[in-house]
Order: C-alpha cells, then structure tokens, then sequence
C-alpha cells in the first residue's frame, strides 16, 4: 500500500463556484480526497452532481465563468491553484492529462491522427518530426488500434468512436503522465466496446504506474477498476471508501440506493421489483438546508432536515457525510428496501399480438453521377435483414443490440414511422401496412411508443396537459374540453402530481418527462408499446422507477410491450423473452431466464461479459470483441459476426448461413457450431449469474 | 389566454434593448394611422411663405425644396411605409411559412421542385427581379397605371422576392424539428397535417421567424425605394421615406434636412424593428 500521508493529488475542502445571473453557485461544496501514487480513484455521481466540474477543477480547466473560492488542491507536493497558466502548460500533459467525454469533438478534424500525436511529442520530448511520427505509430499500437500505420495517416472521422477513443488514450498517454483523469472515458461507447477500452486503460495505467481518478455515472464500471471510490451529489462529497467496503457495506443511504437501482444480472421482474430513488437531485439554487440527499433520503430524521452533517470517518480509511451512519454500521437500520415481491404475472394465454415474418428494412444510398453512368446498381443500407419474432399477449420482448444493429429501425417500422421494404408486420392478426399514412386510427390507438430521448419526446410549447389530452381527442374521440379534465388522470397513473398539467416540459425533469410521455402512450389503451431505449438516457435512481412504472402500466392495461436496449442486464431484467440482433439480423432468442445459462451465440456471450456489473467481487469471462462493426451497406456473406466472432471455426462460416438451432430450454441460436459444443466450452460461466 | 399573452409581453419588456425596439414600433404603428391626422401641415402643398426653410420652431424639420414641410411628409409617409413595405412582408412571411413548413415535411420530390425554383429566383438580384416584374406588369397593364396599381405592383414584389428566402429559414427549421420525438409521437397519434405542422411545427420556428421578417422589413423599405428613385414603383409627390431620400439627395447643397429626417426615419425604424425581433426571438424562447 502506497503512503497515504505523500498523496499524489491531495484536494481539501475544494469549492468551486459558477457565476450565473448575476448569482454565484456552488458546484462543489467543501470536497475532500486523495489520491495515492500509483491508484486508481473511481468518482461516481449522477448528472447534477458536480462530478465534471471536480475533474475539470483538478485540470484547472474550469470554464470562464467558474472558479475555486475556497480549499486547496495540490498535486505531487506542489499547489496547484497558484500555478500560472504558463507553469500549467508544463504540467499538462507530462503530469496531467484528461481522456474527454466525447471522442468526436475532441479530436481536431483537420489534423491526420498521426500528426496530432506527433505534435505533442515534440514539444514533450524534443523529438524530431521523423521521431515523433515513429513514436506516435508505436503509441498506437499500445492502444491496440489494428493497422496503425494507417491509423497515423487517417483524419478523426475515418475512425469510428471506440478508436477515436483509443486515439485519445493514446494522447493522454503521450507524455506519460502520473495522473490521469478520465472524464466518462466510455459513455458515448458500445457496451463491448466500452470494456474493451475500460481493460485497456486499467492495463496501462497499470503498466506505467501511473494514477487514475475515472469520473462516471456507472457504478458497474468502477467495480472491478478502482482501488477507492467517492460518491458525489449535489455538489457534496457524500461518501469514499475502499471500493470493496463501499460495495459490501454501503454506509450512505445515498450509496446503496444506486447500488440497488441496478438490475444485477439473474434479477428478474417476477422475482423482485427494482428500487430506485424517489424525488430528483436539488437544482443549485434551492439546496436543503440540512443534508442535501434528506428529501430523498428514506432513513431521514428531524436532525437531517435542520443540521448539515460531517464528514466523519467511521472506519480508518471511510468516510461518509450521514446523521445516521452509527446506526447503520451498526447494522440496527438500513436504507436498503425490504424486496418487494413483484405481483404474478398473468397468464399467458399464448394469443399473438405481434407476429413479424422476414421483415426487412432498407434506407437507398444514392448513386453518384459515375456510378449511374457505369451501370453499378443502386446501394442499400441493410439495416433490418429478415427478422420474423412473435411476442405474446401480455408478455414482454426484449431486443437487445448494439448502436448499428438494426434495433431501432425495427421498432420504426413495426409503428411505422419507416416504411419496411419487405415481409410482413401482423398486430392481432391483422396485416399493418407499411406506411403510417394507409393504417387507420384503430390501427394507431393499438401500438403507441415511448422513445428514447425524454428531453425532445415532449412538444416544449404545450402545457403538458395539452400533450396529454391529444391522444384522447384524436384516438378515443373526446371533445377537446372532456379530454382536457382527464389529463389529470393521466397524470396520476404514471405517479406524478395532478397539478403537472399546467406545467411545461421545461419545468419537469427528464425522468418526470420521460414519465409524461409514457402517460401518453398508455392513454388510448394501446395493444402493444413499442419502447425504444427509455431508460438509457436517464440517470441511474431514475431508471429503476421508469422500468417498475412500464411494468406496472403493462400488467395494468394487460397490454404487450416491445422493449429495445443496448442494456442487456435491463432487458432480462425486465421481458419474457429475448431477442439478440448484430447487424440487422437476429443472433439468438429464447426465454429470458434461460439467457444467462449457456449455451449462448458467441456475440451474447461477448454482451454478457461486457456487462459492468457493481460487483467488484463478480468474476466475468473476458471476452472482448476485436475490429469494428463491418458496414451494413456490405454485410459480410455467411455469418454476419464471422470478421469479429473469437470461436469461429472456419471458412464454413464466411461461405454458409448459419442454421437456427434450437436448444433444450427453448433457445434459438444462429450458429454453425453445435449447441452441445457451445454449452461444454461456455461451462462455468452460468452459475455466477444465478442469485 | 390572458395571462399567457401579459407573460410574454413582460417578457419582451423585460431588457431595455427589447422594449426601446417594442416601443419604437408601437409608436411607428401610431404613426402609420394616425399621422395624416397629426400632421400641423399639407404634405403635399408648398409653403410659399418658407421655402427652403432650416428646422426651426415651426417647421421642426424644416422644409424642402419645394417648400413642404418635412414633418408632414415624414408623419404622412410612415403610412405608406408600413403598408408597402410592411404588407409586403407580412405577405411573403406568411406565404414563406407555409410554402417553408409544407416543403420540409414533405420532402421528396416536392421539396426537390420547390427549392430549386426558389433557387432560380435567388439566383437574380432582388432589384433585377423587382424592374423584371414591374416591367411585365406595365407591359400587361399599359403604361397609365394609377397610384394605386403601382403600390399593389410593388407590393407583389416584395411578396415574389421575398417568398423564397422565408421559405428557406422555415424549411431549415422544419428539417431539424421532423425528427423530434414529440412530432413523431403526434403522427403516431394520429394528428391531422394542419395540427402537425401549425402546433407541433411552427412554434419552434417563430424565434427564428421573427428575425428574418424584421431584417425581410428592413430591406423592404431600400428596396421600396430604390424602386421609386428609378421610377417604377411609387411616384412623387408621395411621402415615401425611400422616395423623400432620393428626392432630397439631388437638393443635398440646398436642403440637407430634407434628406436628413426620412434617412434617421428609416435607420430608427429599421433598427426598431430589429431590436423587437432580437426580443421576441427570446420571449418566444423561454415560452
């Protein structure tokens, strides 16, 4: 164990002030930590939480109108905030250095990849321009980009998102740094593709015994990562602690509501519900006077409401900022819900509502003039290629993807908001036309969706009673004056206060408005929700109570539902059945209890292992997924997942389609290699899953 | 209704840019109906008593060349300002709105035709445009054309010159806001057409809107006079600032206030009404 008392980056009551209108507001309020050499320091926090402004405050990136107006920061023994910008060029970059959010911004368009590297280098280390392109090659061959030659020659966006990632690890890396802050490295990344950078960081960090704090919404991906963890929200440093203790044993009531909001792989809807946290984060203006988590808090007493607590250190090496922490250390009460049970499910009566047959979806790419002239035939994004599924009445059907596999496209032209080029779409064994503009309001009022983005799903000039009330005079027929008294009712079945109605959307936070949207999907009493990804732009306390709320709704309405994520511990969490899609085409289906237990198709097995589970103490199989994503204007011949599958066997899988195999427990699985084959190699790996 | 439309007006007078630009265009609408009223003289008889007068207590902005008085020239004419230049490009707003919305919904071969079209009308000089139209009109209606048909003649203009690039702004704002979830949730509730581009559409591209036909009126009232100074479009002895400009231009030595108090007319007006669409364009933001 490194000394703690000569910490790599020592912050004290750091605070840091944004001045907005004229007021001044307090991102971060009296945040305490530190970072020993050679660790790796996980910050967690929802959006609000002042998590960004933290690793921006330790780069001394702080935006203009932000500033530190109180506490100290200091870094490798020397004070970092009486550094002048001319001292800071020395240290960023050869002491510090950031990994950004986002890859596609971050990245100078107009330089090759190479060159950007390059340059660095040479103001680092003096090398000359033939040194530096050389040593920039070999830089990229540390962040195992295949071909790096290439790679050095090639502009930002002739790179997909995962390398340009890669490109940027590489970049902080340059000038081997002893600190290294990576600011949601991996949020706008594929879940295969997000472990695949998270292992490579942790490696090389590791290889150059460099520190690393990671800054995250996702408890999963600090689990297995990071020697300690702080918890923010609200601007305050609630809870740090080994990541071991912080996992085992939660001593904020903060801490272990995210905890028990996820949904841990074997979970399931009929089983256990999920417990999220009500209410929302305090915006920075009205922060309670005492705690700032006791209007969400379950365990809060009088004494939260009135006096702000201290961070205390229960244990050597914890701390945690909680009235109540002796109590619950000690074990006498606990922030942790009883489980609920979840109500049975009601029966299956095995009529289907939604029967697909070889549906495909195709957008045309448009031929230049030399290519008309020459004869070539018109090109064709291959988003859907012949799915056909059947979902149940009152069941749910998960799809599960990554962003290219055709998930969202399908869910388009089941409602029709994209026009399918072939095969066919039945809802309660009616044919559905293609386009939106034949299918009657009958056939409307039986298939609603809720879509992914809560920010845009709702009109911002609308009150949201009107939003409301629009379904019911358009699908259910009612006069515009009746349909304006039920809104309320609408409201109240979604939980949210009866007063919303005369409420705009910019006064709702994104869970209320996500919640919003859903009322209106559910207010003709649809037949069949199709939810496209409704959960995933939601902070995690928000997504538990979205995902019991469509539960709820469906067993209310016994309506149908139509589930696409890119989460697949939600998706099993929450269907009966799942469908797996890679590359427009589906993978594997089968029931969802049975999807943790192989055998599984090779790509679910690299979904499953790819999934950060908040469990340090989890042992996943590491299968990680090389190469990218091939085009879907040319979906290779045979199998489509053949260029990335580590268990191919060999040409057969280039040349031949793949049969559907169908396994004991009623699994579907594409693949060429024998079910027997799959389960014997995959042994081992199901039972961690199970509770 | 009420308090919607007293919220918004509290906000267009909520920073004091916004409110000089509402209020010079309150006072301008005044103007523009009740300034022939007000007018202490005829704007278009001499005043032999005082030619070429300097501004003074009875002539506040003196007299021109021909002895008017400026004043009454300058309140009789925001009138005609407002109606020519003012009509014509609430005319072509409107028109730009809907050709705009329905053309970005649309899309396809529809959207193709449109802009190309307007592409070939944009491809001329608005003033080109402007002699090219009133010339066929005088062609087809003879040279006598009243006073009147020539004020309906530019009128038309600035409608068919201004029409496209409405149009455009619109459509750029439609292309962005099709694909949002909410205008999407109302086709799958079935909305009709009108309900999807006038409610669900349109108010996202009123801010932007505004803006456009603020600065369409601003260039109105150049081109409304650049039309009168080359003898197509309205006819002295009308007090057309435009027309008062160049009439005053030639008299510069003699009468510069002649020119002075249309041309600040103009520039008050114009930047007005620029001030009032940077306002709306926030109240109707934060609506």
């Amino acid at each position: 164990m490194t000394p703690l008392n000569d910490p790599l980056l020592d912050i004290r009551d750091l605070t840091v002030s944004y001045r907005t209108g004229g007021r001044a507001l307090d991102a971060l309020r009296g945040v305490s930590l530190r970072v020993a050499r050679g660790q790796t320091y996980g910050l967690v926090g929802e959006s609000g939480s002042g998590k960004s402004t933290l690793a921006l405050a330790v780069m001394q990136y702080l935006p203009a109108e932000g500033a530190v107006t109180g506490g100290a920061i200091t870094f490798d023994g020397r004070d970092l905030l009486a550094h002048s910008r001319a001292d800071l060029r020395h240290l960023w970059g050869r002491e510090l250095a950031l990994v950004p959010q986002d890859p596609f911004t971050a990245l100078n368009p107009a330089l090759r990849i190479g060159e950007q590297l390059a340059e660095g280098l040479r103001l680092y280390e003096g090398l000359n321009e033939e040194e530096g392109n050389a040593r920039a090659v070999d830089l990229l061959r540390t962040v195992r980009l295949p071909d790096p030659e290439r790679a050095a020659g090639s502009y930002p966006h002739q790179l997909s998102g995962g390398q340009q990632q890669r490109v940027l690890i590489a970049l902080a890396l340059s000038g081997r740094p002893k600190l290294l802050v990576l600011d949601e490295p991996t949020t706008a990344l594929d879940v295969t593709t997000e472990a695949a950078v998270l292992d490579l960081v942790a490696g090389l960090t590791r290889a150059a015994g460099a520190s690393a704090l990671y800054v995250t919404h996702n408890l999963g991906v600090v689990a297995g990562r990071t020697e300690r963890v702080a918890v923010l929200y609200a601007s305050e440093l609630v809870e740090d602690a080994p990541t071991a203790d912080l996992f085992r044993q939660p001593l904020h009531p903060y801490t272990r509501g995210l905890l028990d909001s996820l949904p841990r792989p074997g979970q399931r809807k009929d089983r256990q519900r999920l417990s999220g946290i009500e209410g929302r984060i305090p915006p920075l203006d009205a922060l309670p006077p005492g705690c700032v988590f006791e209007p969400r808090c379950p365990l809060a007493v009088d004494r939260c409401r009135s006096e702000r607590p201290a961070l205390d250190e229960p244990v050597p090496g914890r701390h945690v900022r909680c009235h109540r922490w002796p109590e619950i250390l000690a074990g006498d009460v606990s922030a942790a819900r009883a489980p609920q049970a979840a109500l049975p499910l009601p029966l299956a009566t095995g009529e289907s509502v939604l029967r697909l047959d070889d549906v495909t979806v195709q957008y045309p790419l448009r031929r230049t003039a030399v290519e008309a002239l020459r004869g070539e035939s018109k090109k064709a994004v291959h988003a859907v290629g012949g799915v056909s599924l059947s979902v149940n009445k009152g069941r749910t059907l998960g799809i599960v993807g990554e962003s290219g596999s055709g998930k969202t496209s399908l869910a388009r032209a089941i409602v029709g908001l994209v026009d399918r080029t072939g095969g066919d779409i039945d809802l309660l064994g009616l044919r559905l036309p293609p386009r939106l503009s034949d299918r009657g309001r009958a056939v409307l009022a039986q298939l609603q969706m809720v879509f992914q983005n809560p920010e845009e799903a709702l009109n911002p000039y609308l009150t949201v009673g009107e939003s409301l009330s629009r379904p019911l005079v358009t699908l259910l027929n009612l006069g515009r004056g009746e349909a304006r008294q039920r809104a309320p009712d609408l409201l109240e079945a979604v939980r949210l206060p009866r007063t919303y109605a005369a409420r705009r959307p910019a006064q709702l936070s994104g869970g209320e408005k996500q919640r919003v949207a859903i009322a209106r999907a559910f207010a003709a009493h649809p037949d069949l929700l199709v939810a496209d990804e409704p959960v995933s732009s939601l902070d995690v306390s928000v997504q538990a109570n979205i995902l019991n709320l469509l539960n709820d709704l469906q067993r209310e309405h016994d309506s149908t539902t139509v589930f696409i994520s890119h989460d697949i511990a939600v998706v099993a969490y929450l269907s009966d059945e799942v469908a797996v899609m890679y590359l427009g085409g589906l993978m594997e289906t089968g029931p969802a209890a049975a999807l943790f237990r192989p055998p599984h198709h090779p790509y679910t097995e690299a979904l499953l292992s790819a999934i950060p589970v908040p469990d340090p103490a989890a042992i996943q199989s590491a299968i990680r997924l090389e190469g990218e994503v091939p085009s879907a204007v040319n979906v290779p011949s045979g199998c489509p997942f053949h260029t990335r599958c580590p268990r191919k066997i060999g040409a057969v899988c280039e040349t031949e389609t793949p049969p559907w195999q169908t396994g004991t427990d009623g699994k579907r699985i594409f693949c060429h290699i024998p079910l027997s084959e799959l389960a014997a190699e995959q042994a081992g790996g199901g039972e961690k899953w199970e509770e | 209704m009420w308090p919607r439309v007293s919220s918004f007006l509290r906000r267009l007078f909520a920073d004091f840019p916004s409110a000089l630009g509402t209020t010079i265009m309150l006072v301008f609408l005044l103007l523009a109906v009740f300034g022939p009223l007000l007018a202490p003289y005829p704007y278009d008889l001499p005043i032999y008593e005082h030619p070429r007068q300097a501004p003074d207590a009875t002539h506040w902005f003196g007299t021109d060349h021909l002895a008017r008085d400026v004043f009454s020239r300058v309140l009789v004419g925001a009138r005609s300002v407002l109606l020519l230049a003012g009509g014509g490009t609430l005319v072509a707003v409107a028109l730009g709105t809907l050709v705009g919305l329905v053309s970005g919904y649309a899309g396809g071969w529809l959207d193709e035709l449109l802009m190309r079209f307007f592409d070939s009308l944009l491809a001329l000089p608005a003033l080109l445009l402007a002699l090219l139209l009133l010339g066929t009109l005088r062609a087809t209606y003879g040279e006598d054309v009243s006073a009147v048909g020539k004020g309906l003649g530019v009128f038309l203009v600035l409608a068919v010159v201004y029409t496209p690039i409405v149009a455009r702004v619109v459509r750029s704002v439609v292309l962005a806001v099709k694909t949002r979830s909410y205008v999407e949730a109302a086709r799958l509730q079935g909305e009709s057409l009108g309900w999807i581009l006038f409610r669900e559409i349109l108010p996202a591209a009123l801010p932007a809107l505004a803006v456009e036909a603020a600065l369409r009126f601003s260039y109105a009232i150049f081109l409304t006079s650049s039309l009168g100074y080359l003898g197509v479009g309205v006819q002295p002895p009308n007090p057309d600032w435009g027309l008062m400009v160049n009439e005053g231009r030639r008299n510069v030595s003699q009468v510069p206030w002649a020119m002075w108090f249309p041309a600040a007319a103009i520039s008050v007006v114009v930047v007005g009404a620029n001030l009032m669409a940077e306002g709306l364009k926030r109240a109707l933001r934060e609506e």
